[in-house]
Parts: C-alpha cells; sequence; structure tokens
C-alpha cells in the first residue's frame, strides 16, 4: 500500500460475511452475508434496532471477533485465513478502537492509558510519553495527564479512550456506540472531536450507534436489519453547534 | 517483549497495591507459620537429644523396685543394694567399663551466710567417669578418700553459684546437716535434663561418707553402669538382670524387685515423642499455609472478572496473548517471590526468637523452607495466571463482554 492513488481505495472490503452464534436449535445467525466497502478516509456510521447485527459487523470489521463464512480484506489481505498473533498485530498496527464502556484501566492514570497501544508497538519511553501527552492535547485533555479515570467526567473518559485510539495514528477507527453513556451536549462535543479526526487527520471512521442525530454527523449511513445490510445511502452532515 | 512485560507487571502490581499485597501477605502467612512452628519442633527434638547425651553415652540405670517407682511403691518395699552387688557387677560382667553406686539424700548446705538446699549424692571416684561428666576445677575423689569416707565434696554448678558466687570455692568447708567437708572440685554444668530437673543443683561425697555420716545405714540407692565403646548395651543389660536375679534370689517365674534401664530406651522414647510434637506443629501450619493458599485463591478470583475485561482491553489496542500471558506470569511470580522472601525471613525470625525464649537450639531445615515457599508461590502463580491464560485465549470481544 504504498503511493498515494488518486481514486479511492477500499479499506475495507466484506462480501458475504456471515456469523453466527451458538449452533443447533439455539443457533442465531447475526450476520447473513453481508457485502460491504469501506473506502480511506470515509466517516461511516452503521445504524440499526438491537439485534441487528450492526455490532457484530462492528466487532468482525475490528478483527475482535471471528466471521464464520464469507470474506474480509483488510487493505487487499484476506484476514479469515490470519492467527490471533497476526490479528492483534493487525489491530496494534492499523486499528484503533472506542468502546460504550471507554474501557479504561481502572486506577492508571489518562497518560499510562494513552501510553498503552505505544508499549504493545515497543515504542521508546521518553517517544511514548511525549505522543501520549499530544494525543490527550489533540483530544482536549491537556492537564489531565495524571488523573485516573475515576477522576474523570463521562466525557473526558471518552476523550481519554479516544486519545488511546489515536495515539497510534491508526488506518481506522472504530467506534461501538461512542456516545451510548453520555448526555447530548458532551456527545456533540464528542462528535465534533471525531468529525476533526476524520477530516484533519484523514482518519477512517465506522462508528456503530443507534441514534439518528449522532448518526446525522457522518457522511454515510448503513442501515442494519435481521443481519443484512437493509440501507446504504450518503448524508450530508450537519455542522450544529 | 520481556522489558515491556516487567514494566507492565510492575505498573499492575503498583496500581493495586490492596490485592497485591492481600496476595503477599496470604503467602508471608503461609511460609512464615511453616517455618516458625517447623524450626521451633526441630529445635525441641535436637535440645532433648542433647539433653539425653548428656545423662552420659552407653549408660545403663539398675534401680530397686519395678517401673519408675513413687511413694510407697514397689521400690521402697524392695530390697536396696550393696556395695557387694557394685563389686559383683564389676568383676563378672564383660563390657562393663565403668559403675558407680549412688546413694542420696537431700540436705541443707552452709556456707558462711549463705543457705542452700540441695540433693547428696554419694558415689565414688567412678561417678564422673560413669556420668560423662567433667570437672571445671578441682580433682575427683582419690581412691583412699572413697575407702576411708572422708570428708570432701565435689559441688554441682548450681549449689556452687549459690553458695560461693564469684568465690573459689577449693579448698573450703561447707556443712551439710552436721557434717563439715572439704570442697576439692566443682562439676562443669549440665543444664536442664529433658524431666525439667536442674541436674547442676547437687553435692557429690564419697558413698561412705553419706552411709556412715548422713543416712546411717550402708544401703546404695541405685547403681549406674557404663558399657564400654562398641559393646552392645543390649547384652550388658541381659547380663546385669541375670546377675541381679542370681544375687536377690528370685525364683524361676518370679517378678524382678529392681529395674535396668537403658538410656538408649529413654532416648529413643523421647526423640520420638518430640518427633509426634514436630509432626503436629507441621500438622498445624500446614494448615495455616493451606489458609493461606486460599486467601491467596480468593484474591486471585475475585479480581477475574475485573481482569478479563482488562485483559480484553489490552488485546483490543493491539497485545498478544503471550503479551498478555508474559506479563501476568511476571505478576504472579514476583508477587509470589516478594511473599516468599518475607514469609522466609519472618518465619526465621520469629522461629530465632521463640527457640530463644525456650532456650531450645536453632535448626534451619532448608528442605522445609524450599517447600512451604513452593507450595505458596505455586498457589499464587496457578490462581493468577491460570485464569489469565483462559482469558487470553478467548477472542478480544468475548473478553470484553465478560460479566
Amino acid at each position: 500500500m504504498t503511493g498515494m492513488p488518486a481514486t479511492p481505495t477500499p479499506v475495507i472490503e466484506l462480501s458475504q460475511v456471515s456469523k453466527i452464534y451458538g449452533h443447533g436449535e439455539g443457533e442465531v445467525r447475526a450476520l447473513r452475508g453481508i457485502d460491504l466497502r469501506i473506502n480511506a478516509g470515509e466517516f461511516v456510521a452503521v445504524m440499526g434496532p438491537s439485534g441487528s447485527g450492526k455490532s457484530t459487523c462492528m466487532n468482525v470489521l475490528g478483527c475482535l471477533d471471528t466471521p464464520t463464512g464469507g470474506t474480509y480484506k483488510f487493505l487487499g489481505v484476506p484476514v479469515g485465513s490470519m492467527n490471533a498473533d497476526q490479528r492483534a498485530l493487525l489491530r496494534r498496527n492499523y486499528l484503533g478502537f472506542v468502546f460504550q464502556g471507554f474501557n479504561l484501566l481502572s486506577r492508571t492514570t489518562a497518560l499510562e492509558n494513552v501510553e498503552l497501544p505505544l508499549v504493545y508497538r515497543h515504542v521508546p519511553k521518553e517517544q511514548r510519553r511525549a505522543l501520549a501527552r499530544k494525543a490527550l492535547q489533540e483530544v482536549g485533555l491537556a492537564g489531565r495527564e495524571s488523573h485516573v479515570p475515576s477522576q474523570l467526567s463521562g466525557g473526558q473518559q471518552q476523550r481519554v479512550a479516544i486519545a488511546r485510539a489515536i495515539v497510534s495514528t491508526p488506518q481506522v477507527l472504530f467506534a461501538d456506540e461512542p456516545t451510548g453513556n453520555l448526555d447530548t451536549a458532551t456527545s456533540a462535543e464528542i462528535m465534533k472531536l471525531l468529525t476533526g479526526l476524520n477530516e484533519q487527520r484523514g482518519i477512517t471512521i465506522a462508528m456503530v450507534t443507534h441514534e439518528p442525530d449522532i448518526a446525522s454527523w457522518t457522511r454515510r449511513i448503513v442501515r442494519f436489519r435481521d443481519g443484512n445490510i437493509e440501507s446504504d445511502q450518503v448524508n450530508e452532515p450537519v455542522r450544529e453547534l | 517483549m520481556f522489558g515491556n512485560a516487567i514494566i507492565l507487571a510492575l505498573r499492575e502490581i503498583r496500581r493495586n497495591v490492596l490485592r497485591s499485597s492481600l496476595t503477599i501477605l496470604g503467602i508471608v502467612i503461609g511460609v512464615g507459620a511453616v517455618i516458625t512452628m517447623v524450626t521451633i519442633g526441630e529445635g525441641a527434638t535436637a535440645k532433648v537429644q542433647a539433653d539425653i547425651q548428656k545423662l552420659g553415652s552407653n549408660m545403663l540405670q539398675v534401680f530397686r523396685g519395678q517401673g519408675f517407682g513413687g511413694p510407697g511403691g514397689a521400690r521402697s518395699s524392695a530390697p536396696p543394694f550393696t556395695m557387694d552387688d557394685v563389686e559383683a557387677i564389676r568383676n563378672e560382667i564383660n563390657g562393663v567399663r565403668a559403675v558407680a553406686p549412688t546413694a542420696g539424700t537431700a540436705t541443707q548446705a552452709i556456707y558462711g551466710n549463705s543457705n542452700w538446699s540441695t540433693q547428696v549424692t554419694g558415689s565414688d571416684d567412678q561417678y564422673i567417669s560413669v556420668r560423662d561428666w567433667p570437672l571445671t576445677t578441682g580433682r575427683n575423689f582419690s581412691e583412699s578418700e572413697v575407702r576411708a569416707g572422708a570428708a570432701v565434696c565435689i559441688l554441682g554448678e548450681t549449689v556452687k553459684r549459690e553458695l560461693f558466687g564469684q568465690e573459689d570455692p577449693l579448698g573450703a568447708s561447707i556443712r551439710l546437716a552436721k557434717l563439715s567437708c572439704q570442697v576439692i572440685g566443682v562439676l562443669s554444668a549440665k543444664g536442664q535434663s529433658s524431666f525439667g530437673q536442674d541436674q547442676d543443683d547437687l553435692v557429690l561425697l564419697p558413698l561412705r561418707t553419706v552411709q556412715r555420716r548422713m543416712t546411717g545405714n550402708s544401703d546404695v540407692g541405685s547403681m549406674m553402669v557404663s558399657a564400654r565403646d562398641g559393646v552392645a548395651t543390649e547384652k550388658v543389660q541381659a547380663d546385669l538382670e541375670r546377675l541381679m536375679r542370681e544375687r536377690r534370689k528370685i525364683r524361676m517365674g518370679a517378678d524382678d524387685d529392681f529395674t535396668v534401664r537403658d538410656l538408649k530406651e529413654i532416648s529413643s522414647a523421647m526423640t520420638s515423642t518430640t518427633r509426634v510434637l514436630t509432626t503436629l506443629l507441621a500438622a498445624v501450619a500446614a494448615v495455616s499455609l493451606l489458609v493461606g493458599g486460599v486467601g491467596i485463591m480468593n484474591i486471585m478470583l475475585v479480581s477475574v472478572t475485573e481482569r478479563t475485561r482488562e485483559i480484553g482491553t489490552r488485546l483490543a489496542v493491539g497485545a498478544m496473548a503471550s503479551d498478555v500471558l508474559l506479563q501476568f506470569l511476571i505478576e504472579a511470580v514476583t508477587l509470589a517471590a516478594f511473599g516468599g522472601i518475607i514469609g522466609i525471613v519472618l518465619g526465621l525470625s520469629a522461629g530465632a526468637l521463640a527457640t530463644h525464649a525456650f532456650q531450645v537450639p536453632f535448626v534451619l531445615n532448608m528442605g522445609v523452607v524450599m517447600l512451604s515457599f513452593a507450595f505458596s508461590a505455586a498457589v499464587g502463580i496457578i490462581f493468577g495466571y491460570f485464569p489469565a491464560q483462559r482469558a487470553a485465549q478467548l477472542d478480544p470481544i468475548e473478553a470484553l463482554r465478560h460479566e
């Protein structure tokens, strides 16, 4: 993937991807053969009611979960044949995650939380510190480096999580209901932050949400229903606040 | 990779001070208790063995009566021994190195203003040899003093201290009841016997002196027989029993009215008693080790949920299963090692203090130290590591969703 192609590059390419949980009578078909392409630089919202398969799809995309069938190519490379360690390397080097529940390490300072992906990337200590500080600054948390999660508000914790996701400059940022635990005003701030990261740093973002308000910030909305993609539309992002 | 894992493990220990210290505490208590208990038990065993050694080696005692006797028991009704019995043993039994008769009575010893109630033992010049009991100063009885029943005495360490303090007792005269006698020697200190009796609280006189001037009869209360090196005490014991039955005219089939006791028997009985004691202490300690182990297990298992989600987070941000496992292993090993070392230090210190307080020797049992350390470390590592291993094998999303 060297050089800058003029045409949009597919970062993510799913074809006929399915995911089945359990077997026999209790079998749940969470994904029933999905085709999806996400190009570099896109900001995609994945929507749908509970149990529609949107979160499962996101977990498969983020290599947090393995599909039962179909092929998933990341930057043209099939992920299906990778083992757990190779998928870990893929997450380490190309992906960033933001979760609904923040998933910060408790009793660990904001700075150390943000440093974590860099530790696994074997970045030397000084450089790690500097990058983590810069990322915290970018999400507007300069001065809170030594705070532990319990000393931060929900919105601030989510900012720390975003800083952790972007500190290793990922190709794609996956956000699973990033505003699910936050109030409206804080949600808007988080969305502004994500939009900025997408537009200024060119990070591809795929975000699961069930709130139309949140989805309206993005430029493409994919709707799921019963394990299938119901619609895939271009969206004119709102620019409120 | 290794350096990273160490950083992460130490960071984890540091940020979970409570959990870490509780884990360490479990190991400390387990290891410490076992080491303390076993040290005390082994010290007691060593002490008992040393005490029995002090009584004299290869020694047999001949008492009148049966068993250990008691007031009004068979002992007092059985006829006493005489000097003829002593001579007979000396002359007729092979393998006997020395025989010492004893006759004792309790009396007051007086020197100047000092006054001490003690035990007078009448014997002969063989006594200190039979009991393997050297003099610190002065000399043994001479043959003529023994024969003539001279007014000379040898003091036990306790009597010397009580009557003379720092003064040199040699040549001084002490009074024992109505008898005035000259001090010619002092026995070295033997300390307490295993029965808790002060062995140094005695005054040794020639047997004849005691018989004539104090008890007023010619009885020999008991005899101490020392076997020659390399001679089986069992054989000497059998010969003694045969000779005494003959001399005391005990009919075939009738019970002995005397007892020949081999100190080795007492020694092995005492040793096995303290062994039982040690085992008992070790069992108690093993329970604390187990309780410590359960404590460690609890702490580890309680934190599994939190840790499983943490593992999910780590996997999501790019950790490989092996990164996570190495970190957890280092964490568990570090905690176990910390706890184990603190436990060993505390256990040995407590053991040293206790053995000092009980006046028993301090015996270091490395096997038990290693064993208790290994057990606690194993518990810490197993319960710290295996839940983590299970979590690290999950898909990250399952670990993240762990309830």
